[in-house]
C-alpha cells in the first residue's frame, strides 16, 4: 500500500470481561475508509457493530479485557496516543460520533444551542459567543431553524433532535463521523430527510462517514462501500455497487434476501437460528451452523480472500 | 354540527365501499373521533388534540388490513380505541354488531378476550419478574379458565404454534433471557392464547433486527391463515405491508387519506402524501447514494389546531389554490376499490 487511506483499521480487538467469561465483541477487524467516502457496517444486533464504533473512538467502559490492534488516521497510529493526547487531538477534533438513539442523547435541562456549542468550547478552546456562532452555522448545515438554538430538547420533534445530534458531531469540523443507527427510531419521511442532509454534508464539507446499521435498505442511501460484520468479525467488504448487486458471503446473501422490498416480487427469506455467543465463539467459520452451503472445510477458520477489490472470509471463494 | 364538508366526508366513506358489505363484518368503525382535552394549569380548558378525526372503515372476518402513517398521525390512538383503552369522543365502534360504547364489566372483559394485542416493544410488553409460564397463564386465570391442566395444555399449544419448541426449555425462563425475536413470539403467543377473532399488531417488527422481521411477519401470516383471524397491522414501513395485508389505509393527521388494495397503491399512489411515503422508502440499491429523495417540506401539523381544508395542503406540492386550503376533500374513486381524499381527482 503506497498511500494510506483516511482510516485504516488493522486487527482491531475489543474484549470485555463479564461474569460469564470474556466476550469477544470485536475480534480482529480490518477495513479501510477513503477520504470523502462512506462505509456501511451491517450486521445483526449483537454482532459487535456498536462495540467497534466505540473501539474506534476509544469510548470504552470499565470492563475492558483486551483492546489492541492499530487504527491509522491519516497515516498516524492513534493507538500510540495516551488517553489525554487522544482526547485533545483525536476525539471530536478528527473523529466524532452520533450515538445510537441520539434523539434521546440530548440533555433535557440544557438548551440545544448550548449543547451543540459545548464541544467547541472544550475541544477547540473557543469562547462561548464564538462557539454559539459556530453552532448556529452548523444548524444551517443540517437544516435546523436558527431560533431552535434557544429551545430545549423536548420542544423538538424526533427528526429535529436527530439533526441537532448530527450538528453536535459536526461542530468541531472533524474529518470522520461515526453514525450509529442514525435513523432506526425515525419515520420513513424523516429518515429520508436525514439521509438527504448527510448526503449534502458529504458533498459540501467533504466528510467521511462510518454508518452502522442493521437495515440494508436504508444503508444503501449513503454507502460507497460496505462491510458485513458477523459475530465480531468482518466477513465481507466491497464497494457498494457490486455488493448490492451480488453479495459474495452466504451470510450477506441471506441478509440481502431478508430485506422486504417495496418494488419487485421476490418473497423475502429469513436466516434460521441465532448468531453464536461471543463468549465462546465456535471454531472454524462462525456462520457455519446457520449456513446453507456449509461443507467439511468450514470446521477450519476460513481465510480472507481478496478478489478484485473485494474481500470475503469464506471457504467457498478459496480457489 | 353538520357542515356540508362533513356530510360529504361521511357520504364519501359510505361510497368508499367500506360499509354495508353485508353480514360478514367483524369490526365497523363509524365516524370515529378521539380527542384529548388539553388543560391549562390542570383545570382550564385549552382546546383538544384531535388525534383521530372522523375515521370510517369496516373489517371483515379473516381480513388483514394495514394502517400506515407517520408517528403522531393518530394511528396508535385509533388502535387503542379499538382495543377499548380509550373511549371515543364521538362516533362508534361496532364489534360483531355490538357497540363498544355500551359494553361494561363482564361484557367488556369478554370483548377484550376476543381481541389480541401484539405490542411494538416486546421487552416492554412482558413483565420482567414473571416467567414465560406465568405470563401465558395469567390471561387464562383472569378469563376464568380454572382447570390447571387445561391452562397448561393451551399454553403449550400456542407455544408450539409460535414455534417456541421445545416448550419446556422456554417456560421457566424470564423475558430478559430471550432474544428480541423470541420475546416477540411470546407476545404473539399471549395474544393468541384466548383464541381471539381479531389481532391488533402495533408495529410488531419495528424494534426487531432486520433478519428477524420477515420471520415474525411470516409467523403472523401463517397464524392468520390457520385461524382465519382478522388482523389490523399498524406500521410506518410500507415495504413490509406488501407481504402481509390486502388493503391499506394511509393515515395523515387523524384522517384516512387513501384506502386501496396494496398492489394498486404501490402501482398507482394517488394522494400526494402516499406518493411521498413511497418515494421515501428505499430498496437496497447502490444508486440510492447518489440521488436525493423528494421529501415534502415541513413536519406533520399540530393536531390541536389542524390546518383548514385538506390537512396536507401546507406541505403539498400539487396544491390547488383556493380549494385545498378552504374545503375538505371528500373521497374520490379514481379506480375501482381505490379511494382517495384529494381534490386532484375531482
Amino acid at each position: 500500500m503506497s498511500e494510506m487511506p483516511l482510516l485504516h483499521v488493522e486487527d482491531l480487538k475489543l474484549y470485555f470481561r463479564t461474569g460469564k467469561g470474556t466476550v469477544r465483541a470485536v475480534d480482529g477487524v480490518n477495513f479501510d475508509l477513503e477520504s470523502n467516502h462512506a462505509v456501511v457496517i451491517v450486521g445483526e444486533s449483537g454482532c459487535g457493530k456498536t462495540s467497534m464504533a466505540k473501539a474506534i473512538l476509544r469510548l470504552l467502559p470499565r470492563n475492558v479485557d483486551t483492546y489492541s490492534g492499530h487504527i491509522y488516521l491519516n497515516g498516524v497510529d492513534t493507538m500510540a496516543y495516551n488517553e489525554e493526547e487522544y482526547r485533545r487531538q483525536i476525539r471530536w477534533r478528527k473523529m466524532s460520533m452520533v450515538p445510537q438513539a441520539a434523539m434521546n442523547a440530548l440533555n433535557p435541562v440544557l438548551k440545544v444551542g448550548d449543547q451543540v456549542a459545548e464541544p467547541s468550547i472544550i475541544h477547540s478552546a473557543m469562547r462561548k459567543e464564538e462557539a454559539l456562532e459556530q453552532a448556529s452555522k452548523m444548524f444551517q448545515h443540517v437544516g435546523v431553524p436558527q431560533d431552535f438554538l434557544h429551545r430545549y430538547a423536548f420542544e423538538l420533534s424526533g427528526g429535529m433532535r436527530q439533526r441537532v445530534a448530527i450538528a453536535m458531531a459536526l461542530v468541531t469540523w472533524p474529518d470522520l463521523i461515526v453514525l450509529d443507527e442514525p435513523t432506526s427510531a425515525l419515520d420513513v419521511l424523516t429518515q429520508a430527510n436525514i439521509f438527504n442532509v448527510l448526503k449534502e454534508l458529504k458533498g459540501e464539507l467533504g466528510l467521511s462517514f462510518i454508518l452502522i446499521t442493521h437495515d440494508i435498505a436504508t444503508s444503501s442511501e449513503l454507502a460507497d462501500s460496505v462491510a458485513v460484520m458477523y459475530a465480531g468479525q468482518i466477513v465481507e467488504t466491497g464497494d457498494a455497487h457490486r455488493f448490492f448487486a451480488e453479495p459474495l458471503h452466504p451470510y450477506s446473501r441471506k441478509l440481502m434476501d431478508s430485506v422486504p422490498r417495496l418494488r419487485g416480487t421476490q418473497e423475502p427469506d429469513f436466516i434460521v437460528g441465532q448468531p453464536p455467543s461471543l463468549i465462546n465463539p465456535p471454531t472454524g467459520c462462525r456462520f457455519a451452523a446457520r449456513c446453507p452451503q456449509c461443507f467439511s472445510r468450514c470446521a477450519e477458520e476460513p481465510p480472507t480472500v481478496a478478489e478484485d477489490g473485494r474481500t470475503v472470509k469464506c471457504w467457498l471463494h478459496v480457489k | 354540527m353538520n357542515t356540508p364538508t362533513e356530510t360529504a366526508q361521511t357520504e364519501g366513506a359510505v361510497v368508499a365501499g367500506t360499509r354495508g358489505s353485508g353480514d360478514n363484518v367483524l369490526l365497523s368503525v363509524q365516524d370515529l373521533r378521539v380527542w384529548f382535552e388539553l388543560r391549562r394549569f390542570g383545570f382550564g380548558h385549552a382546546g383538544y388534540v384531535h388525534a383521530v378525526d372522523g375515521v370510517n372503515f369496516d373489517l371483515h372476518y379473516s381480513e388483514t388490513i394495514a394502517i400506515v402513517g407517520e408517528s403522531g398521525c393518530g394511528k396508535s390512538s385509533l388502535m387503542k380505541t379499538i382495543l377499548a383503552l380509550h373511549r371515543p369522543t364521538k362516533g362508534d365502534i361496532l364489534f360483531e354488531g355490538q357497540s363498544l360504547n355500551a359494553l361494561r364489566g363482564r361484557e367488556m372483559q369478554k370483548y377484550r378476550s376476543q381481541v389480541g394485542y401484539v405490542q411494538q416493544d416486546p421487552y416492554g410488553a412482558l413483565a420482567p419478574f414473571m416467567s414465560i409460564q406465568r405470563i401465558l397463564e395469567e390471561p387464562q386465570i383472569i378469563n376464568g379458565i380454572k382447570n390447571k391442566a387445561e391452562r397448561d395444555d393451551r399454553l403449550r399449544r400456542v407455544m408450539e404454534e409460535v414455534k417456541m419448541s421445545p416448550v419446556d426449555d422456554f417456560l421457566p425462563k424470564f423475558p430478559h433471557m430471550l432474544s428480541g425475536g423470541q420475546q416477540q413470539r411470546v407476545v404473539i403467543a399471549r395474544a393468541m392464547l384466548l383464541e381471539p377473532k381479531l389481532i391488533v399488531a402495533d408495529e410488531p417488527v419495528s424494534m426487531l433486527d432486520a433478519s428477524v422481521r420477515v420471520e415474525i411477519l411470516k409467523l403472523l401470516r401463517s397464524l392468520q391463515e390457520a385461524h382465519d383471524l382478522a388482523v389490523i397491522y399498524i406500521t410506518h414501513d410500507l415495504s413490509t405491508v406488501r407481504y402481509f395485508s390486502e388493503r391499506v389505509f394511509v393515515m395523515y393527521a387523524g384522517k384516512i387519506v387513501e384506502n386501496s388494495p396494496i398492489n394498486a397503491l404501490i402501482r398507482n399512489p394517488c394522494h400526494p402524501y402516499t406518493d411521498a411515503l413511497l418515494a421515501a422508502t428505499s430498496d437496497p440499491d447502490a444508486n440510492n447514494a447518489t440521488r436525493f429523495r423528494d421529501v415534502p417540506p415541513g413536519e406533520p401539523p399540530s393536531l390541536v389546531k389542524p390546518p383548514s381544508g385538506c390537512r396536507f395542503h401546507p406541505r403539498c406540492a400539487r396544491k390547488i389554490e383556493g380549494l385545498c386550503e378552504v374545503e375538505e376533500p371528500p373521497y374520490f374513486e379514481p379506480e375501482s376499490k381505490h379511494f382517495v381524499a384529494c381534490w386532484l381527482y375531482r
